[in-house]
């Protein structure tokens, strides 16, 4: 692995690293609350604290981190208080950030290269002072879902009886949010603004698909993420393709794969059970092995 | 077999949205009673659960759970079993049935904290009781409907409560299914002096199992024994309709 001695790789895959398991983890209850376009919704609107970082000269992690998370309450608060809808709200700040991303960041000469890195990450760009950011938000986030995992998966089941448990519901749920946000600021890092929000869907949609138990699926949406992360990498350095897209790309050839085995899964069953029907009653058996014909 | 009041509200009036839901409602249930809360659609007796458990605030009036006022329960909290009308849940949610029962023992106590050795022995234990015990590992979606109300029922279970409120728990089961539910919670009840209150539109099951029947729409119109209830031309008026076409006769209580 000759990749390894430069140090900007070393620290490319520890960002792969930790923010595909965290994105991973996150995915599960994405996809269980149904918060996936909350998710791109989101990664979007923070280019617009992403930019503000840029035009400040302060590291935008710090000032997008901030905006996703204020966006993520506000969002939680507003869908909560007002008669609009979630996906209504997000929709409005999707644009509206990513407006003002847009628009800042042309304050600055040659902004350029600088947008294009926010917008499709850059990987190989990312700093020590990245990592330390990435290695706080991932133990927190993780910390907050290890300790609240039983409160969570069951709000998301059953969200009237989680209150009338007595749960602080409201907080935990903003919590979740909050954790979103962070986590889509730092997969912005390693495949930008566009693409964050693969990452936040893609591992737990194909721990979905393969299976219907919540411990072996968090650990499958683990793999997809750890996979897709260290693959993604080795292409684009031995192809010298974007980062980001070739992680993504990979994980989504992972979710496919899954998709054609449960597929699979369900035709052998399918003819199978035909074949069972069919040696039962034999006067059945021409319906069944032209179907659709009647 | 009955004894103090465990819920009693005093002229309790709802209003949610500027709309009357509840008006001037007085009930009392006492401890090891059965209690039965009919009422047509949109009666307001999802409502009235939620105003028991503290979900939503009277607007005026008084209602007091054993003794206290729902938002005063605290840890009391724990002592009563509910089943919510029609939860929402993702199609194929990655739970086992063991798993949707532990949720019954998630509560403030345990906060951060992960389920003990006891706890899924617990769980187990109302399984067992609910007659599901060989199914603990399905998912949870693969259940049938009528065993996943039964799962329900463990989940509400679980936590050992004294007060049950359980929110149409019998929609969707088929007749055999429903009477076996009916049967089920009359022995848990018999065996563990559970207090029982539950919403249900099928008059005749609920008349033959319960001690009391409370027929609400809006105001509460009866309140009584089966038999006084169902042979009241009250309950013409809360229904809106003529009661002979769904008995038949009114030879029943
Ligand atoms: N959160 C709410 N905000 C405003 N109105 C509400 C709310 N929840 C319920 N209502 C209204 O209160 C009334 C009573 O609703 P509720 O769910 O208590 O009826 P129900 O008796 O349980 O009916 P069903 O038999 O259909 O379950 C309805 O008219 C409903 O529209
Ligand atoms: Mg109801």
């Amino acid at each position: 692995m000759e990749m390894l001695a430069y140090s900007f790789m070393q620290r490319a895959f520890l960002a792969v690293l930790m923010v595909g398991l965290l994105c991973s983890v996150l995915s599960f209850f994405v996809v269980l609350n149904k918060l996936s376009f909350m998710g791109a919704g989101i990664s979007h609107a923070v280019l617009g604290g992403l930019a503000i970082g840029v035009l400040l000269g302060v590291n935008p992690l710090y000032t997008g981190g901030a905006f996703a998370v204020l966006i993520a309450l506000l969002v939680g608060y507003i869908s909560k208080h007002s008669k609009i809808g979630t996906d209504t709200v997000t929709g409005i700040f999707f644009v509206t950030g990513m407006a003002l991303g847009i628009t800042l960041i042309s304050f600055k000469e040659g902004y350029y290269p600088e947008l294009f890195s926010l917008l499709f990450g850059n990987v190989l760009a990312v700093s020590a002072a990245d990592l330390r950011f990435l290695g706080v938000v991932m133990a927190l986030v993780l910390l907050f879902i290890f300790l609240f995992f039983k409160e969570l998966l069951t709000i998301s089941f059953d969200e009237e009886l989680a209150r009338a448990s007595g749960l602080p519901v409201t907080p935990l749920y903003l919590g979740l949010l909050v954790s979103v946000a962070l986590t889509v600021v730092i997969s912005v890092l390693v495949v930008g603004v566009n693409l964050a929000a693969a990452l936040l869907v893609i591992p737990a949609a194909t721990g979905f698909k393969l299976s219907r138990n919540y411990r072996v699926m968090l650990l499958l949406a683990v793999a997809v993420g750890l996979i897709s992360g260290l693959g993604g990498l080795v292409i684009s350095y031995n192809f010298n393709t974007p980062s980001g897209a070739a992680i993504v790309l990979c994980a989504a050839a992972i979710f496919f794969l899954s998709l054609l085995r449960s597929t699979a899964v369900r035709i052998c069953s399918a003819l199978f059970s035909a074949k069972k029907t069919a040696d039962a009653f034999p006067a059945a058996k021409e319906k069944v092995k032209k179907p659709g014909r009647q | 077999m009955t004894g103090p009041a465990v819920i009693e509200t005093r002229d309790l009036n709802v209003y949610l949205e500027e709309h009357h839901i509840l008006e001037n409602i007085n009930i009392s249930i006492a401890s090891g009673e059965m209690a039965g809360i009919i009422g047509p659609n949109g009666a307001g007796k999802t409502t009235l659960m939620r105003v028991l458990l503290g979900l939503v605030r009277a607007t005026a009036g008084q209602v007091k759970i054993f003794g206290r006022t729902p938002e005063m329960l605290g840890g009391m909290r724990d002592e009563i079993g509910y089943i919510p009308q029609r939860p929402v849940f993702h199609r194929h949610f990655p739970v086992s049935t063991l798993d949707v029962v532990l949720m019954g023992m998630v509560t403030p106590t345990s906060l951060g904290r992960p389920f003990s050795r006891l706890q899924r022995e617990k769980a187990r234990d109302s399984l067992e009781m609910v007659g599901l015990w060989d199914l603990e590992a399905k998912p949870f979606t693969e259940l049938s409907g009528g065993q996943q109300q039964r799962a329900f029922l463990a989940r509400a279970l679980c936590r050992e409560p004294r007060l049950l409120l359980l929110d149409e728990p019998n929609a969707g089961l088929d007749l055999p299914a429903q009477s076996r539910f009916f049967t089920l919670l009359g022995e848990l009840q018999q065996s563990h002096n559970l207090t029982v209150v539950m919403v249900s539109h099928d008059l005749t099951l609920i008349a033959r199992y319960a001690h009391k029947l409370i027929c609400i729409n809006r105001t509460m119109h009866v309140h009584g024994s089966p038999a006084e209830v169902l042979n009241s031309p009250h309950l013409e008026k809360a229904y809106r309709c003529e009661f002979d076409v769904l008995f038949g006769s009114r030879e029943r209580g």
